[in-house]
């Protein structure tokens, strides 16, 4: 059998997703739903001379991560809610010191121990706003095999281009079924690889001064420059800085890196979107139904259609916008109490026409739960 | 042509394994589109045990079954619980050393004595999983047995492959002399069966035994 043509779980195609980028460093504590992760890699990691350890708790996990970033290794972690909560303080660690991390969060019922074996897209505003303060993140999901793989390869692309921990979101049923993955060939997908310092050895290196293009390269830490790396604000060599102008450059330079790139950062897949009375949205495994219910409604010839999102944040704002634009009416289909749809209403010309089409008991989302809602959307009743 | 199909039984058995293979083959030898899944949660260790596989010509939208065409039912427990789930006039796939209990289903229920088959020809009752993708094969047009063959050879220890494949070879054989028993569509009860005249070969259940069903489901 073609070694490149595999059956594989969404958990292993981000294992393998993960490899193609060039991962060398894992350390997590196994937790359902996301476990295949960590069993992929111990495995897999140890024969590339890649390091895994398993650690005593996710505080630790993230920690391991971003040292291990630091000295030059491109590394990941991956959890479930309870885990990506205990994470959040480090994530904020890795904002502020900007080192790129992908963390990989398969998402279960919550809140707390929830429901662990059951799906949610319940982690999608703690993504954004989990750890302390102002900030901006990138967050990527996928709905299906293939997309878990490419979007874990951007993850790891944009954390190295742009310094920052980037959040992969997916969910129990994504990360639990299996579907066909080609894994494509070298140098098919672009693999993004640390910016290092020109700077020689003699002259000093600021490891927080950007260049031109807003990126800043890195130097290995342990190697031939030394640095200093703060959770504090910090000036352009690293070090605790508390002037005004150092903070106000810095606040402005973390925020403005990632939100000033919303477009360039978004990924999304149009289904029949253009042309949609009524435009769904969608990300993850509820997309997967709310496909299944343009095909449908297509059929009658009613013009629905679906705009999938991969790129949760930054919200793609002008593209929600535009859509939304076109469409008469707007539903959200997503399984927590709103988390996107709040970001929907926030950016269409009409929040009234947006609606919410949910589901938080445990089980995906199915199509005749969205035709349902559609129908009294419609004005034509359960 | 969206096609469903239920595997189910107690863990051990395994029907998620068979599920994969099953999959596995659509996908990359029949060139479907797959999704194949499985039930996660405290029942699936030692209890009940479930998994899915959805194929279609075009991508996979909604990924787990919704009324499957295609049922497995590898324990009496999994047959009470998912049987009446099935597709009108679908395919329900069954064993009578483990289910004995048949509800007035509609649907061509093929019941196929896998487990005593791979227990007294293979020697090996592990292999049962094996026979029962084979019959499965064999009764659906849907993925060819030589096809299904190469997936087991990948996945299956190379000390364990010789059993596994005459059980496989088992299950087709047993698929092609199945006598489907006569279509159970819900309704009044039906008259009790006439002992004398019926007969009971391979793949047909005692119609003794569709007595005992009432009320079952």
């Amino acid at each position: 059998m073609n070694e490149k043509v595999r059956f594989l779980q969404g958990n292993e195609a981000c294992v393998e997703g993960a490899l193609y980028a060039g991962l060398r460093f894992f350390a997590g504590y196994p937790i359902t739903p996301s476990t295949e992760l960590a069993e992929g890699l111990a495995r897999r990691l140890p024969p590339i001379a890649g390091r895994f350890i398993q650690m005593e708790d996710e505080i630790g996990s993230l920690c391991a991560v971003l040292g291990a970033s630091l000295t030059g290794l491109k590394a990941m972690t991956a959890t479930s809610g309870p885990g990506f909560s205990l994470m959040q303080e480090a994530i904020g660690y890795g904002v502020m010191a900007e080192i790129p991390c992908v963390i990989v969060n398969v998402q279960r019922g919550g809140p707390s121990t929830g429901q662990p074996t059951h799906v949610s897209q319940g982690d999608v505003q703690q993504a954004r706003w989990g750890t302390h303060g102002d900030h901006a993140i990138v967050a990527f999901t996928a709905s299906n095999v293939k997309d878990v793989f490419r979007m874990t390869v951007e993850a790891f692309n944009v954390s190295e281009s742009f310094r920052t921990p980037v959040i992969l979101l997916l969910d129990e049923v994504v990360g639990h079924m299996r579907e066909r993955l080609r894994i494509p060939e070298e140098g098919e997908l672009p693999v993004v690889e640390r910016l290092l310092t020109q700077v020689p050895q003699t002259v000093d290196f600021h490891p927080y001064l950007p260049r031109e293009d807003g990126r800043l390269p890195m130097a290995h830490f342990g190697g031939h420059h030394r640095h200093n790396v703060t959770g504090l604000a910090h000036n352009i060599w690293g070090f605790p800085a508390d002037d005004p102008a150092s903070v106000d450059r810095l606040m402005h330079h973390l925020v403005g890196k990632i939100d000033n790139r919303a477009m360039e950062f978004a990924h999304w897949v149009d289904h029949q979107a253009d042309d949609a009375e009524i435009l769904l949205i969608s990300y993850g495994a509820s997309a997967r139904s709310a496909l299944d219910v343009v095909r449908r409604f297509r059929e009658r010839g009613d013009r629905v259609g679906l705009l999938e999102l991969q790129t949760l944040w930054p919200f793609p704002a002008a593209l929600v916008r535009e859509r939304c634009a076109q469409a008469r009416r707007v539903a959200v289909v997503e399984m927590n109490m709103g988390q996107i749809c709040r970001e929907v209403q926030r950016v269409a010309q009409d929040p009234d026409r947006v609606y919410l089409v949910n589901q938080v008991d445990g089980r995906l989302v199915g199509p005749d739960t969205i035709n349902q809602a559609l129908r009294m959307i419609q004005g034509r009743g359960f | 042509m969206r096609k469903e199909f239920l595997f189910a039984g107690s863990g051990g058995q395994g029907v998620i394994t068979a599920s994969i293979i099953f999959a596995e083959a659509a996908a990359l030898k029949a060139g479907y589109h797959v999704v194949q899944s499985q039930s996660y949660g405290p029942e699936a260790r030692g209890g009940s045990s479930s998994a899915s596989v959805v194929l279609n010509t075009i991508e996979v939208g909604y990924p787990k079954v919704i009324q499957p065409q295609v049922m497995i039912c590898l324990t009496q427990e999994a047959f009470d619980k998912f049987s009446s789930g099935i597709r009108p006039g679908g395919l329900l796939l069954s064993d009578p050393f483990y289910v004995r209990r048949l509800g007035r289903l509609d649907a061509r229920v093929r019941l196929l004595p896998m487990y005593e088959a791979v227990r007294d020809r293979v020697g090996l009752p592990i292999t049962f999983n094996v026979c029962v993708l084979g019959a499965l094969v064999g009764l659906v047009d849907v993925v060819r047995p030589e096809h299904v063959k190469a997936v087991i050879s990948d996945r299956v220890p190379a000390r364990f492959l010789d059993p596994n494949l005459q059980a496989f070879e088992i299950g087709l054989e047993l698929a092609a002399g199945a006598k489907p028993i006569p279509r159970l569509r819900s309704g009044p009860p039906p008259s009790p069966p006439d002992p004398v005249g019926a007969s009971c070969d391979q793949g047909c259940v005692p119609p003794a035994r569709l007595d005992e069903s009432t009320g079952s489901r």
